[in-house]
């Protein structure tokens, strides 16, 4: 077998008899399904979260647009499509044509590495519900999430005007930041489970519900940690800053109108929605769930539970936004760099430690703990100095 | 913790009322003393009130009324006094319906309807005459074909004069300041307000009222 089948098998079991007529389909199907699964679902998150802010400031909202307002998005993507495509003058053409796709694509190629149920049968063929099962899986996840930076700050830069330019200043410093702590949860997963397979990952939580899920089984930290930098990473409310219409009017997406807002639009909401199955797929076991065995019940029923619990994120999202005022920038890096960083890094080797031995582990713990609070208590006592002396400064003038 | 309240306000507000009116399919009932379009009020006898003083004219912060009078012909008035609104016009395009015309006016001449659902497609239109803003021989406003006029936008036309006639006094509550209007008669006191027993009116309300 050559590394190329090495590698296609690794994919898709579906590719275990080569590659054939019927196996073209069955992927060219998968991906169109996922393409328009994500479209709709898309769809329905923007008119869900317009329909529950409102709902949590005591309006109405859409209601216009087909029952309930649920055509309410498609309605404003047909205005969008029809509304005039402005460049400004300082614009850097060709990056600012590009910068909508950097944004959407990556939203689109991470869904791809999803699994959304288990492995279903067709006649004698067998095939995995999700796009692709690369090996590099979780790899693939960070590098797209990364790429998705610069479609914000390619945007903001090629604009030619200061408002995007500082939100893109800011979307690459916010970014960057909570890129470290995500990939240090993601980390801790990957080293429980010891597989960078989406697939394993999942196959590796179930049975045993909820406790094999790595929310519990890796000590809550590091999925708390997770939810908290995809947050920031999606630009999601309290983490708004890159937008933030009352400072920067729109930050990186001012200067864009028609179809290529409705580009980044879209890419906002689609990442919500992906960025909501990973941490289903990373932490609560993907499609994990009491479910009948084989028959079509059998697939079915593990769809519905990833739903189940990819709503339970949607709507914390939606949550947080009507609830939460937009952080400062300062607070925000430090929220990153002094509080998630160093905890997730803790973590990280106390989980390390535990792998190695439980003593070894509670040891790291304790030993990390003690380091902790000498940290902190140094840095109380340094904040106590320093501002003691800029309280005292007068005082010292009045003596002379 | 306090980090958890906000959250918690946010889901109880999903299950309160909705504050929300539907606006064009459901109508908030207006309050009585609501400012529309204007009328040109006229005695019951038919006579016009506008004695073409110029006082809304001039009192006018939008600067959208313009006046003229012109002297009656003993023959043939149009108002019972000597002079009457030869030319009276608003423009709706400028008018911010702060009713400070119709507090100045001196003969309860111009008052305002209800209505306030108007649009024109003309600048020209924007412009209401004196053939348009006088009432009709029923005492109603004229209804314009571009007008969109609801149950009861024309028949209280008045009410802010005689909420604040003569002086706004709480002695007066009770007591009838105001001439008839055509079609309507001479209009009811405003009701006493709630709560308080209708103060009985002194003698000399009247002097107080010409001050």
């Amino acid at each position: 077998m050559s590394a190329a089948q090495t590698l296609l098998l690794a994919g898709d079991p579906v590719f275990a008899d080569g590659v054939d007529g019927a196996v073209l389909l069955i992927v060219a199907v998968k991906v169109l399904v996922a393409f328009a699964v994500l479209m709709v679902s898309v769809l329905f998150m923007v008119w869900f979260e317009r329909k529950l802010v409102s709902d949590m400031q005591a309006r109405i909202g859409p209601n216009r647009a087909g029952p309930w307002g649920l055509l309410q998005t498609l309605a404003d993507g047909i205005k969008l499509f029809f509304k005039e495509d402005l460049l400004p003058d300082q614009a850097d053409r060709r990056v600012f044509r590009l910068a909508p796709y950097l944004s959407l694509v990556p939203a689109f190629l991470t869904f791809a590495i999803v699994p959304v149920g288990g492995v279903i049968h067709i006649g004698e063929r067998s095939t995995l519900l999700q796009v692709a099962d690369p090996p590099v899986g979780i790899l693939f996840l960070l590098a797209m999430s990364s790429v998705a930076v610069y479609g914000v700050m390619l945007a903001g830069w090629a604009s030619g005007s200061k408002y995007p330019l500082l939100g893109s200043v800011r979307a690459s410093a916010q970014m960057v930041s909570y890129e470290a702590a995500l990939g240090l949860s993601v980390a801790a997963v990957v080293l429980v489970s010891g597989s960078l397979l989406t697939s394993e990952i999942v196959a590796e939580q179930s049975g045993g519900l909820p406790f094999k899920w790595n929310m519990f089984r890796l000590g809550f930290v590091p999925f708390a940690i997770f939810c908290l930098a995809a947050t920031a990473e999606l630009n999601r409310p309290p983490f708004d800053l890159v937008e933030a219409e009352q400072e920067l009017v729109g930050g990186f997406h001012t200067e864009y109108s028609s179809l290529r807002f409705a580009l980044f639009f879209l890419a906002e909401f689609m990442s919500t929605v992906v960025m909501s199955a990973i941490i289903v797929t990373l932490f609560l076991g993907g499609p994990a769930g009491p479910a009948p065995d084989g028959g079509i019940l059998g697939a079915i029923v593990p769809i519905g539970w990833f739903l189940a619990k990819m709503f339970v994120f949607l709507f914390t999202y939606v949550w947080l936004r009507a609830t939460l005022p937009r952080f400062r920038y300062d607070q925000l890096m430090d929220l990153g760099w002094k509080r998630l960083i160093p905890l997730s890094l803790f973590w990280l080797l106390v989980l390390a430690g535990m792998r190695v031995d439980r003593k070894y582990g509670f040891a790291v713990f304790a030993g990390g703990a003690l380091l902790g609070l000498l940290l902190i208590r140094a840095l109380q006592i340094g904040r106590a100095t320093t501002e003691g002396e800029v309280g005292h400064a007068p005082a010292f003038e009045e003596t002379r | 913790m306090g980090y958890f309240d906000g959250f918690k306000i946010t889901f109880r507000t999903m299950f309160e009322k909705r504050v929300t009116v539907e606006y064009p399919n459901e109508k908030r009932p207006k309050p009585e003393r609501f400012h529309g379009r204007h009328v040109l009020n006229r005695y019951e006898d038919g006579m016009e009130k506008c004695i073409g003083c110029e006082l809304c004219a001039g009192v006018c912060p939008a600067r959208c009324i313009y006046v003229r009078g012109a002297d009656n012909l003993p023959d043939a008035p149009v108002s019972p006094g000597e002079r009457f609104g030869f030319v009276y016009e608003i423009n709706y395009l400028r008018c911010i319906h702060c009713d400070l015309c119709v507090e100045a006016c001196p003969t309860e001449a111009i008052t305002e309807s209800k209505l306030f659902e108007f649009s024109f497609t003309d600048r020209k239109d924007a412009i209401y005459t004196k053939a348009e803003l006088v009432v009709d021989d029923d005492g109603r406003p004229q209804k314009l074909p571009w007008e969109d006029w609801r149950e009861g936008d024309d028949t209280h036309t008045s009410a802010w004069v005689r909420a604040t006639a003569p002086s706004g006094n709480a002695r007066f509550e009770g007591r009838v300041q105001w001439s008839g209007e055509l079609g309507y008669g001479v209009r009811a006191p405003e009701p006493a307000q709630p709560g308080g027993a209708p103060a009985p009116a002194p003698e000399g309300a009247n002097e107080d009222a010409g001050r």
